[in-house]
This record gives structure tokens, C-alpha cells and sequence, in this order.
């Protein structure tokens, strides 16, 4: 599980075949390597990961048009090298990072997550990457930052959907410190062994497992540590909609549509919806974060 | 002048064609959707390109009386068929949610009571029953003056229909928008002040 490769290359790439014989390995023994912190990935059963291709073709990435098929399209227009992420705020090594220099020593491992959208639709979506309390730790969290703040490019001349107002860009994101220190959110650099698709937001983006994946910011060019809550870019714009924890609640419908339920991405034009689990499925691993919070309040 | 070319050729376009040809896509898009050429979320993007199948429909038959009035071209023998493909697109896009979807009749009700863009959709869906219903030269006889009144429904369906995708998508986009500005202003182009001040604009 652990990969020392700081960046898989193509030559790293898989065989379906025997990626896929591997993977049932690493779902089997994930209760144990992730220290029990995982075992919330006890519903193996539908733990089936989409396929490549559904995860990189059918995206939510408005900074390349509003389309699901857009970002596959359009994304290849973004330079992803030279790439660097700002580091800044109550933190005891601030700077500019280059990709290189801030995955190095990360511990590398594979996560088979449960990925919810807002929209009522999943995926099951096998992502490589570190934690990134293991990035925090290694610059130091000084006392008194209580958030994380994220932030999106924003290159209109490569992103052609930024020049719609539609977000006040750069995309912003956030995390409670807690959130972020959490085992089970990591900053994602790959997906099926590969190196992460632009349109799925290269070279590193959040994944926040229990939370709606617009939480999951793409494309990360800035993480701040800040004592205040942060602006998050859709709270900011329909914060009736959409809150700042933002966690998967099948009780707390979106006031457009129900959180009920949910349809898993790739099962053709009969594939019946599932029932959407508290926090994504990760109930057992998370639940503590929130224990005392009004949950309707705070969605 | 176009005008001259468009007129006589728009006579020569037997009906049937035009029913035909208005049914192909709905046809070709179940197909897709079922041997994958939709992407992997077929079920959401048919229930998408045939509600907004059914909206250009609704905005092409608005566009009949003012492309008469003021520009002389007359396609008005198409109105009632893009009225009915209209109409079936609609019921095809309403089939899709129900059966395909949600398929349940407490989901489907709980969210047209909760949800105010379904409930306007609906509204609107609902407009269009009475107008697909008395499209027939039968009911235009029966009704008389009453049956232009009747009609009139349609700019509620559209304006409804268009109000509905607005309301739909995440944020303030552009093309649902636009869609909603092309129908108000194609029923405003029928108020009489307007349409006079046009009308020497034009004559």
C-alpha cells in the first residue's frame, strides 16, 4: 500500500486485469492497515469502484464550463507543471511548495472511498495519496488556527469556464482544524494508479470522504491556516443551500431536491437509486467531530 | 427576398414529416442511453435533453405568430405539430423522472409538494393537458373564440417550463436564462403597445 514513487508515471500503470485482482487484496485488509480508522469501509459489498473512465468523464469542475462532460474536455488546457501550493498563514514553515517538494516523504497509500455529490449522485472511486495531517504536521499548525482554507487556480486563460461570474473565483473551500486533521481526509494526487486527470483536479486536490464532494477542492494552489471560518465558495453563493460543513445527511434534504437517496454513476438507464448513509458511510469514523451539534442547523 | 423562397417551400412539407422527423431524436436518445452513448449517468441526461427538447419546442412555437407579423414568413401550419412534440417530449421527460429515476410514487409526491421547481414544472406540464387535448380541428371548431383563449395557456406552460430549468441548476447560469428571456419576450412582442410600435418599425 504504501508507494515510495513520488509521482506514478504512465509506466506505472496497471493492467485492469490485475489492478483489479489486487484491489479485492487491499479492500480486504483496509480494516486492518488503516488501524481500524477505515474499517468504516465495512459495506464491501458495494464498494465496487466506477470505472476509470465514468470517474474521469463525468465531473463537477465549473472552472471548465458547467457540463459533466465539459471538464473532460476542456481540462487538458490547464499547465499542471510547473505547479506550486502556497502555504501560509498561523503556520510555523510558510511558503511556496513545489509539487515535488510537497509530496516528498508523504506517506502514499491507496483509499477506496465512497464519493457523494450534492447532486444525488456517487462513485465509488479509488484514489492514491497522503493524509493531510501528515502535510500540517510537517509545516506546523500554530496555536490559534482553528480552520483550513483552500483555494483553486484560477487561470482564466486556461480555464475557459472562469469566464462566467457564476463563482466569485478562485474556488474556496474549507475545513474545521479537527476536519482536517482527520485520517480519513487526504489530498489525493492519482486515481487507479494513475496520475490524477486535469478534469478530476491534477496534480492534488482535497477528498473529504464524508462530506459532499464539493468540499473536495480540485487543483489546490493555496492552503491557508486561519483563526476564523473561511468563505467557502458555495456557501458564499447560496448559503441557504448549501452550509459550511456540508456533510452527507440523508435527513437533511437540500432544499431543491431530497438527500434521501442517491444514484451510483455508471449503472446504465435501469440502475435503481441506493439509500444515502449518514456521513457517506463513514458514520463510525466521524460521528465524534459532531457529537453536540444540531446537525439541521448545522449542515 | 427569402421571404418569397421560405413561404412556398414551407407549403410543400408534408405534415407527416415533420411528426416523424420531431419524434427521431427522442427515439435516437433512448437508444443512446441505453447502449451508453450518454455517458455513465444516462438516466439524468435523457431526463435533461428531452425537458429541454420540450422547452425549445415550446420557444420555436412562440416564435410562429411574430416571424408572420412582422417578418411576413408563414410557418403557421407547423404550430400544431410543434405544439404536440412539444407536448410529447414533456410526457417523455416526466416518464423518464417517474419511471426511470425516482420510481416511487411517495418520492414522486413528496416532491412535488416540497419541491417548488418540480411543483412548477408540473404547473406547467399541466397547462400543456388541456392545449394537447383540444388540438384537434374538432375542438378548434367547438370552442370557437374560446379555444384562442384556451390557448393562451401555452405562454404560462413556457414561461413555467423555462422558470423550472432556471430553478433547476446550481447557481445563476447562463443558458437557462437565456431561454427564459427568448420566452418572455417573444409574449411580450404580442402586447399590443409593443407590437404597433414594431409593426411601423417593420411595415
Amino acid at each position: 500500500m504504501h508507494r515510495p514513487t513520488k509521482a506514478p508515471g504512465w509506466a506505472d500503470v496497471t493492467p485492469e486485469a490485475a489492478y483489479l485482482n489486487r484491489r479485492q487484496i487491499i479492500a480486504g485488509g483496509s480494516a486492518l492497515a488503516l488501524g481500524g480508522i477505515a474499517g468504516g469501509v465495512r459495506a464491501q459489498g458495494d464498494l465496487e469502484p466506477n470505472t476509470f473512465e465514468d470517474i474521469s468523464t463525468y465531473n463537477n469542475f465549473y472552472e471548465f464550463g458547467t457540463n459533466k462532460g465539459d471538464p473532460a474536455r476542456y481540462a487538458h488546457e490547464m499547465t499542471t507543471e510547473p505547479w506550486s501550493v502556497e502555504i501560509d498563514g498561523l503556520v510555523d514553515k510558510p511558503g511556496t511548495y513545489s509539487f515535488a517538494d510537497l509530496i516528498d516523504g508523504m506517506p502514499m497509500e491507496e483509499r477506496i472511498y465512497r464519493f457523494r455529490c450534492v447532486e444525488a449522485w456517487s462513485m465509488v472511486i479509488p484514489w492514491n495519496g497522503f493524509e493531510l495531517r501528515h502535510l500540517l504536521d510537517r509545516v506546523g499548525v500554530q496555536p490559534g488556527a482553528n480552520y483550513v482554507a483552500f483555494e483553486t487556480l484560477y487561470r482564466p486563460e486556461e480555464m475557459r469556464g472562469t469566464r462566467s461570474r457564476i463563482i466569485d473565483w478562485p474556488y474556496r473551500e474549507g475545513l474545521r482544524m479537527d476536519e482536517a486533521m482527520h485520517p480519513l481526509t487526504i489530498l489525493a494526487t492519482g486515481l487507479y494508479d494513475r496520475p490524477m486527470p486535469n478534469q478530476n483536479g491534477a496534480p492534488i486536490r482535497l477528498v473529504v470522504p464524508w462530506k459532499y464532494g464539493f468540499k473536495s477542492i480540485k487543483s489546490l494552489v493555496r492552503i491557508s491556516l486561519v483563526e476564523e471560518e473561511p468563505v467557502t465558495s458555495w456557501n458564499q453563493l447560496a448559503p441557504r443551500e448549501y452550509g459550511f460543513y456540508s456533510n452527507v445527511n440523508p435527513t437533511v434534504d437540500h432544499p431543491r431536491w431530497s438527500q434521501a437517496t442517491e444514484r451510483k454513476v455508471g449503472g446504465g438507464l435501469f440502475s435503481a437509486r441506493q439509500d444515502t448513509l449518514m456521513f457517506n458511510g463513514y458514520e463510525d469514523e466521524v460521528a465524534e467531530l459532531y457529537a453536540g451539534m444540531d446537525l439541521q442547523q448545522s449542515f | 427576398m427569402l421571404v418569397d423562397l421560405i413561404n412556398p417551400l414551407a407549403r410543400r412539407v408534408p405534415m407527416w414529416l415533420v411528426y416523424v422527423g420531431g419524434l427521431v431524436p427522442m427515439v435516437w436518445l433512448f437508444w443512446l442511453g441505453l447502449t451508453g452513448g450518454l455517458g455513465p449517468e444516462p438516466i439524468k441526461a435523457l431526463e435533461h435533453r428531452y425537458g429541454l427538447i420540450a422547452l425549445q419546442l415550446l420557444v420555436a412555437g412562440l416564435c410562429i405568430t411574430p416571424l408572420r407579423r412582422f417578418l411576413d414568413v408563414n410557418l403557421i401550419r407547423f404550430r400544431r405539430a410543434l405544439g404536440l412534440l412539444a407536448f410529447g417530449y414533456v410526457a417523455a421527460h416526466l416518464l423518464v423522472w417517474l419511471v426511470l429515476d425516482l420510481r416511487s410514487l411517495g418520492l414522486i409526491w413528496q416532491d412535488i409538494l416540497k419541491r417548488p421547481y418540480i411543483t412548477i414544472g408540473m404547473l406547467g406540464f399541466a397547462c400543456l393537458v388541456p392545449l394537447a387535448a383540444t388540438s384537434n380541428n374538432w375542438s378548434v371548431r367547438r370552442l370557437g373564440a374560446r379555444w384562442r383563449v384556451l390557448h393562451r395557456l401555452t405562454y404560462v406552460a413556457v414561461v413555467l417550463g423555462a422558470v423550472h430549468f432556471v430553478m433547476l441548476v446550481k447557481g445563476w447560469q447562463l443558458e437557462p436564462l437565456v431561454y427564459l428571456a427568448a420566452a418572455v419576450g417573444l409574449i411580450a412582442l404580442r402586447w399590443r403597445p409593443l407590437r404597433s410600435m414594431l409593426g411601423h418599425a417593420f411595415g
